[in-house]
């Protein structure tokens, strides 16, 4: 690892003020960036540390229903809080997805998303909750919907300097469910990852979304799928051209994990899945 | 590049270091004070042999920036027994054979033993699946797992 300065702020304008400068890395939870820095793909100037930042953890369930999840809160904080557990349950199960023990007690929600990768694990979750991303700055503070937010494989609309602060989940749709395609039980990256979250009226589907992750260059909602579904009861005729419509809106690529065939079978089949399992749920 | 003063507190014992940003708590730990029990297998998270404990949660020390650990409580596996007696989950491992070269001892031992402490009524299948953060190359892990389970037992029955 190259040496670097490192700082500690502990308010948000001053880190971002650092973070504004060329050649600066944000640390969060440091599971990627250690890593990258040791292997010399990350050799920043400096390293500024968001641990000493008040208000950036935590997770609290406001009146409303809503859940604020701050961006330094733990993985492992996610995967086991009872009201994400029962409200967003995609979104916990995702969280459980993600390294080991050892890693998820480093990880944070806020370094899984800003590293943008499109195969983080909770990324679909966050999709279906159709989160909202505080996102602050020196200049000022700013939301983007979750599905705006990234750009391409590795990249965001965030600007220099800007920091997410937090995901705010609006009050929850009933059931909702996420399946990683992986080989490994723990300790691998996602093949794929779909979600999907529904509400129920009277047997049939309102606010159907589907999340899909690490089939196309940035993570998508399948909306397709879930313009077919909303409106509707759930049979197995309508789960079948829901799974192809989200087979048909993806954009996979081969690679070493597997081929872009795979990874589009596989939309359509988790797709009918995690859509079963939400309406259950639901 | 300055170093920097950090305070860590480690099995008890307080170190005031000058250290490098760019070392790692496992670096730290095993060149800078001297405690070699803590193993570096990958570096890279992916092998769990330098799992230590820190504010109560099992980590990866390899992928922790030393400075980021001033003022937190660290406990290695040389922190482990107390007044001279194993704590039940060494024993367990002695006692079963769960360990054959012993490089990934230390870290099964320490994940091990947060595990023990949250919830010491895990299935066999839960242990397992919550020890999925490390590695061994020797054992095939059945042992292992006999240990995890006999110490749980034995965790079970005094608590």
């Amino acid at each position: 690892m190259k040496n670097f300065e490192f700082f500690e702020p502990t308010t948000l304008a001053e880190a971002s003020r650092l973070f504004a400068q060329e050649h600066t890395l944000l640390l969060a939870g440091g599971t990627d960036i250690v890593i990258g820095m040791k292997a010399l793909t990350e050799t920043p100037q400096s390293v500024i540390s968001l641990q000493k930042i008040p208000g950036l953890a935590g997770i609290t369930t406001e009146s409303d229903g809503s859940i604020s999840v701050g961006a330094m809160a733990k993985v492992r904080e996610v995967e086991l809080s009872a009201d994400i557990q029962q409200h967003h349950t995609a979104l916990a199960e995702g969280a459980a997805e993600i390294g080991s023990i050892q890693i998820r007690n480093l990880a944070t929600i806020g370094g899984n998303i800003a590293h943008a990768s499109p195969a983080a694990d909770t990324v679909a979750g966050l999709l279906v909750a159709d989160a909202q991303v505080d996102i602050a700055s020196a200049d000022g503070e700013r939301s983007v919907p979750i599905d705006e937010l990234f750009t391409g494989p590795g990249q965001t609309v965030l600007a220099p300097g800007e920091i997410i602060t937090r995901f705010r989940l609006p009050a929850p749709a009933s059931g909702s469910h996420y399946i990683k395609h992986k080989i490994r039980e723990v300790m691998d990256l996602a093949f794929i990852g779909v979600a999907a979250s529904v509400s129920l009226d009277n047997g049939v589907i309102t606010n159907a979304r589907i999340g899909l992750a690490a089939v196309a260059p940035t993570p998508i909602r399948a909306t397709e799928a879930e313009n077919l579904l909303n409106g509707n009861e759930l049979t197995p005729e309508l789960l079948a051209q829901a799974g192809e419509a989200a087979a048909a809106g993806a954009s996979p690529i081969s690679d070493l994990r597997c081929s872009a065939e795979h990874r589009s079978e596989m939309v359509d089949v988790l797709t009918r899945r995690t859509v079963q399992t939400a309406v259950d749920r639901a | 590049m300055a170093k920097l003063q950090v305070n860590l507190k480690v099995n008890g014992d307080e170190h005031d270091l000058l250290i490098e940003p760019r070392k790692t708590l496992l670096a730290v730990l095993r060149d800078t004070i001297g405690l070699t029990g803590t193993k570096e297998g990958c570096s890279t998270g992916d092998c769990g042999a330098c799992t230590v404990i820190v504010d109560g949660k099992a980590v990866t020390s390899c992928m922790v920036l030393g400075v980021t650990a001033s003022g937190k409580e660290i406990t290695t596996i040389e922190g482990l027994a107390s007044d001279g007696e194993l704590h039940p989950v060494q024993q367990a491992f002695i006692d079963t054979g769960g360990y054959q070269c012993g490089f990934c001892t230390p870290g099964f031992i320490m994940a091990s033993k947060v595990l023990l402490d949250e919830d010491p009524n895990r299935s066999e299948e839960e242990f397992r699946h919550a020890l999925g953060g490390n590695i061994c190359r020797c054992t095939g892990y059945t042992k292992i797992l006999e240990a995890v389970l006999k110490a749980a037992e034995e965790v079970r029955t005094t608590a």
